[in-house]
């Protein structure tokens, strides 16, 4: 298997603060990678790093092999990286279907002028659009919601929500972070599956930050740990397990 | 039609042209502009010298304005969309009271004095096929991929960017159409008042734009055009309380901003397809209550 995303070097100072310092790894091409550490390890500041929304101190970042180090945000997600948020970001007033037909818009390619005249091609194209938004959603177990505004889907749905939203632009890399906050064990279960099956339906890598180590071991086929914006480790999840390194720094010493 | 009611009418249809343009950029992208008149002004003055100076056709004359205000736009765009949120909106103050400015000290064009002999070229029936065309353009930008991503923008920022919208590109889009839209309002002006003044295109110019746009509903075409007209109309009805006039008007604005706080038409758009729903859902409920009434009957004959 080959690398999808590489990063290396990475380093991010805020002022004289490292967030981030000399940390390399690799996303295998179509596989579930896990970021995990303790709270201000740098996990989301990575992220940001990846999608372009912080420029990078120092390092690189490589996509497809192709170096994509501070990319405007934009055009990351051109290029085929989407993300997830921690604290959600949805377009909160307007309906399920809006949500994901606005990101739809990646996939049409009519101009100005087709929008303002109502041209064929404009028609043509905005077809398809709702048709694609229509499909992901049913994919996604949301059809029945689509008229329901963001904001007032309960949160294990926004949360479904913004990554139909992040499918949209059809990525070959999909970041998700901490898909799993603030859910309940069942919730948390129907959300692994989910992982899995988007991963194997649509061809995807993904990069899960997440907190629930139970979830992290059973869906990840990599993990790599961070502590104080460094990497401490990097492995399979059984050797994570019982690397003695993270059990102290991160699982806190104590048994499993 | 008295030529009185005829021209607040007209009035109604050039502020309503404006508010159309200005609705775009801060009802659906999320922008406040405090500058707007400055944009009337560069297409009132731009209008006028083609028609007046050169010559050229009143639809020529119109065309250039919106053209020259547009082009401003982009290039105070350039300069200022970088700026977040109430700083943007403060760089557009500055530069229409900078335009009203340079127009006062600008001998060429009138200066303070203003600029008379406009030939009298706009009339009833082009502004209200202008205003029927903004509209209808507006309304197939807003909902087209272009007018969602200007939403986005407004919703979420960030969201936005890594959903690949590129946010500077469509805030400048915005700007750039409602400033032509207010370059079409002001040419028209100037053809209705025959005479244009810098003192016409003040700040107070451009409030007046964004308190109609508010309080016809963000976010809301129909609004807007109700908002224009309901608010050129009422500092007109209420001549007869003569100096209480300004109290009056700013004291309904207070009272519906308290009563329907998301503004006239709050997000609601009027059209055939919401009409249709609406009515629908009236007559669901009547008939759910007929059968609800139905049933009781059935049950209190059960019950005796």
């Amino acid at each position: 298997m080959s690398d999808i995303l590489e990063v290396r070097g990475l380093t991010k100072r805020f002022g004289g603060l490292a967030a981030v310092s000399e940390v390399d790894f690799s996303v295998r091409q179509g596989g579930i990678t896990g970021l995990i550490g303790p709270n201000g390890a740098g996990k989301t500041t990575i992220f940001n790093l990846i999608t372009g929304v912080y420029k990078v101190t120092s390092g690189t970042v490589t996509f497809e092999g192709k170096d994509i180090t501070d990319t405007e945000p934009y055009l990351v997600a051109d290029i085929g990286i989407t993300r997830t948020f921690q604290n959600i970001r949805l377009f909160k007033n307007l309906t399920v279907f809006d949500n994901v037909l606005t990101a739809c818009h990646a996939s049409a390619g009519y101009n100005l002028a087709d929008s303002f005249f109502r041209l064929p091609r404009f028609r043509r194209e905005e077809k398809a659009l709702r048709e694609k938004t229509l499909e992901l959603l049913t994919i996604l177990g949301l059809e029945d919601r689509k008229d329901a505004i963001a904001n007032g889907l309960p949160y294990g749905l926004q949360r479904r929500l913004e990554i139909t939203r992040a499918l949209a632009l059809d990525p070959r890399l999909l970041l998700l972070d901490e898909p799993a906050a603030g859910m309940n064990p069942d919730e948390t279960e129907q959300l692994m599956r989910l992982i899995g099956d988007i991963r194997n339906r649509f061809k995807l890598s993904v990069l899960v930050i997440e907190h629930h180590m139970d979830l992290v071991m059973r869906l990840c086929e990599h993990i790599v740990v961070l502590n104080f914006g460094q990497k401490l480790a990097d492995g399979l999840p059984d050797a994570i397990r019982g690397d003695k390194r993270v059990i102290e720094a991160y699982l806190g010493g104590g048994d499993e | 039609m008295s030529s009185y009611l005829e021209g607040i009418i007209m009035l109604s249809g050039i502020n309503l042209i404006a508010v159309l343009g200005l609705s775009l950029l801060t009802g659906f992208a999320g922008l406040f502009s405090f500058g707007h008149a400055g944009f009337m002004a560069i297409g009132a003055y731009a209008a006028a010298f083609c028609t007046t100076t050169l010559h050229l056709p009143f639809l020529v004359g119109i065309a250039v304005g919106a053209a020259m205000a547009a082009g401003s736009s982009w290039l105070i765009g350039r300069a200022t969309l970088k700026l977040k949120g109430d700083y943007f909106c403060i760089a557009t103050l500055g530069f229409g009271e900078a335009i009203r400015l340079i127009l006062d000290n600008f001998q060429a064009l009138g200066g303070a004095r203003g600029w008379p002999g406009i030939p009298p070229a706009t009339t009833i029936w082009n502004i209200l096929i202008l205003d029927v065309i903004g509209v209808i353009l507006l309304a197939n930008i807003v909902r087209s991929r272009h007018g969602r991503n200007m939403i986005a923008v407004r919703e979420e920022e960030l969201a936005a960017q890594v959903a690949g919208i590129n946010t500077f590109k469509y805030k400048m889009m915005a700007l750039i159409i409602s400033a032509a839209y207010a370059g079409v309002a002001g040419g028209l002006l100037a053809h209705y008042m025959t005479f244009i003044q810098p003192k016409m295109f003040s700040m107070t110019k451009s409030t007046e734009l964004t308190i109609i746009v508010i309080f016809g509903g963000l976010g809301s075409i129909s609004g807007s055009v109700l908002g224009a007209f309901v608010l050129t109309f009422l500092p007109e009805l209420l001549r007869a309380v003569d100096k209480w006039r300004l109290v009056v008007y700013g004291l309904a604005v207070i009272g519906i901003m308290i009563g329907r706080p998301r503004g006239l038409m709050g997000g609601f758009e009027l059209t055939p397809s919401s009409m249709r729903k609406y009515v629908a859902d009236i007559k669901s409920a009547r008939s759910a209550k007929a059968a609800q009434k139905a049933e009781d009957a059935t049950l209190g004959k059960d019950g005796l």
